[in-house]
């Protein structure tokens, strides 16, 4: 049950994108077509879980007994960027077909302040092993869930008469704030 | 790397000069041309570094035009003093790294590059966490999350790697301070729009009883005020060019 | 200057000096403001002590007791004069807000009556939530002089006495939530002693 609310909390009442801003560059940037939007779900699932579990278990079990918390950011950011440069490296040897896929999404990842976001708030918030884990798929999924219905309708938009100026990504910032007030709407429901 | 590269056409400013003493004809003319075109020289040399600097306030602006660096953008700018205490904190970053990276970029392969850059990012990012939280712990607080994710801020990164990378520490030092104070300069505008419109206050004083439209404060009042802040920049921008 | 090439033993060489140079900083950044960081949470600390309980001529900060509870603990501070107490700050803690955990200082006098109530940490909306705090609104006032064994530490709408913050009634009830904890650490810890 409490992993039920956990990923009910980081997928509606406070969606990693709408209500945190969390990888809100991707969130504007690959979201033209739904199509990789999927992709770039599919890649930040993968990063995030992992990067999570790994952030988690080196925080737990290096930092905090040789009393070297103030060196979580540097460490964090050094393994999720060869995190992903490891990812890439085996997808690329294993599948390639993924790898074609998610491929070009990968060195995106780094920079993508989600990552970095979840794997500190996951320790912020005293999680357990498991807890991180499911905390961070649950993030995952709510930042596909943004970025695909986010997509969806600038799919839709590319098609109507939007004023001159507010052309591409004004009326981008205008529909996710349209958005997030819907998702205000899942506001104590944990 | 789309974000990289967007970056990397920034432009970049020859800082050489040189006095040609064959077009002079008499000696006293070539005395007095040398001294002028020095003169033109050393001027066009701190127009370049304005030039330089001033390019990261509007034209290249990391929020208004290159769209960089978001969601601390969003994130923090609740109120007016929010959003000057980011940029400054991300501005001392920004000119930091800048300056090392120029200093140590031929001490370093080029395939760790990207890697290199990020170890000295995120060591001065703790710094200013650690400063913070020591000094000003009421701050600290309220920026909160977003005072470790300078770290992957992409304008930092971006400009280590399309600027820093390829030119002389004093140009660094202006181009972080540049897109440093323009990002802050955003940040500023959109805390005070929200705080104006969402709490009747700025920099915390009241001017109107009550509350405001709180919707501005909420997070979707931040997606739709930088919307519309993005559109006066691009019509600010029309105008000036 | 030539760059370097990027041969194995380069790339290792580089990533090791920087990582060290940079650890080396890090360290010893850290052991200028480690100090300064622990006396400012300190001070926080003292000061909300300060403002919910009345003058004390001890050092409550150094007379503190703890009690764990719902996964957390509970820290009391007794204040004195002479050898009388005169109050107890209780740092109470809750996951129930509507962004992440609120902390707060609550003052009890011996009899179990609330002294003033300071809010130490908490991420609630601005605007909004953050009405909770002294300087920002009057709801924490209506908690003054009240004992919990006859003031019902709910809002209204949970048949309650506390009159929520208007529009926060998720922060309002976190808060409440917070109190009563406290309430509850320090009737059991008296009962113990």
């Amino acid at each position: 049950m409490e992993y039920i609310l956990i990923i009910i909390a980081a997928v509606f009442v406070s969606n990693i994108v709408l209500n945190q801003f969390l990888g809100i560059c991707p969130f504007i940037g690959v979201s033209s077509k739904v199509s990789t939007a999927f992709g770039m779900t599919g890649a930040v699932t993968f990063v995030m879980v992992i990067a999570t579990l790994v952030t988690y278990i080196i925080f737990q079990y290096v930092l905090v007994p040789f009393q070297l918390e103030y060196m979580r950011t540097i460490t964090f950011i050094l393994v999720i960027a060869s995190l992903v440069q490891l990812v890439e490296i085996i997808l690329k040897k294993i599948s390639p077909p993924l790898y074609q896929a998610l491929g070009i999404f990968l060195p995106l990842i780094t920079t993508n302040c989600a990552v970095l976001g979840v794997a500190v708030l996951a320790v912020q918030k005293d999680f357990n092993m498991l807890e991180s884990v499911v905390f961070a798929a649950g993030n995952a999924l709510g930042f596909g869930l943004a970025l695909i219905t986010f997509s969806g309708i600038r799919e839709y938009l590319e098609l109507k008469s939007v004023p001159k100026r507010m052309k591409g990504v004004p009326i981008a910032f205008i529909v996710a704030g349209l958005m997030a007030l819907a998702f205000m709407g899942f506001a104590g429901m944990v | 790397m789309s974000n990289l590269s967007r970056m990397a056409s920034g432009t970049r400013f020859g800082i050489r000069c040189r006095v040609q003493p064959s077009s002079v004809k008499a000696l006293e003319g070539k005395r007095c041309r040398e001294i002028l075109q020095i003169k033109w020289c050393l001027q066009t040399n701190t127009m370049n570094q304005w030039k330089n600097f001033s390019k990261g306030l509007l034209k290249e602006n990391a929020v208004f035009a290159l769209f960089l660096g978001l969601c601390p953008t969003l994130g923090v700018t609740t109120s007016a003093i929010n959003g000057l205490g980011m940029g400054l904190a991300t501005t001392f970053v920004l000119v930091m790294s800048n300056l090392v990276v120029s200093l140590v970029k031929n001490f370093i392969p080029d395939k760790v590059r990207i890697p290199s850059f990020i170890v000295i990012i995120a060591t001065f990012v703790t710094i200013v966490e650690m400063v913070m939280k020591a000094y000003v712990p009421v701050l600290f607080d309220a920026l909160g999350l977003f005072i470790p994710l300078i770290v992957v801020n992409c304008i930092v990164l971006g400009r280590a790697e399309a600027f820093a990378s390829k030119n002389g520490v004093w140009s660094s030092i202006v181009d972080g301070a540049g897109m440093g104070l323009g990002f802050g300069l955003a940040l500023t505008v959109l805390g005070s729009v929200r705080e104006i419109l969402g709490s009747g206050s700025i920099f915390g004083f009241k001017f109107i009883a009550g509350d405001g439209m709180l919707v501005f404060v909420l997070a979707p009042g931040a997606f739709i005020a930088l919307g519309y802040l993005i559109v006066l920049a691009n019509m600010l921008k029309e105008k000036t060019s | 200057m030539a760059k370097k090439k990027s041969t194995f033993l380069n790339m290792v060489l580089t990533l090791l000096v920087i990582t060290l140079v940079a650890s080396a900083l890090l360290g010893s950044i850290y052991s200028v403001t480690s100090e300064p960081i622990r006396m400012a949470e300190l001070a926080q600390k003292n000061e909300a002590i300060q403002t919910v309980v009345p003058p004390f001529d001890n050092v409550p900060s150094e007379e503190v007791s703890k009690l764990a509870l719902d996964g957390d603990t509970l820290y009391f501070y007794t204040a004195r004069i002479g050898d009388s107490i005169i109050g107890t700050a209780v740092e109470t803690f809750t996951n129930e807000g509507f962004s992440g955990e609120i902390k707060l200082m609550v003052g009890f006098r011996p009899d179990g009556t609330i002294i003033d109530i300071a809010v130490l940490s908490h991420a609630e909306t601005p605007g909004l939530g953050d009405k909770m705090e002294k300087s920002k609104s009057a709801f924490s006032v209506q908690f003054q002089d009240k004992n919990p064994e006859s003031f019902r530490l709910a809002v209204k709408k949970d048949r309650g006495d506390v009159d929520a913050i208007t529009a926060s009634t998720i922060s309002s009830r976190a808060y409440c939530d917070a109190v009563q904890r406290a309430y509850d650490g320090y009737m059991k810890v008296k009962k113990e002693k």
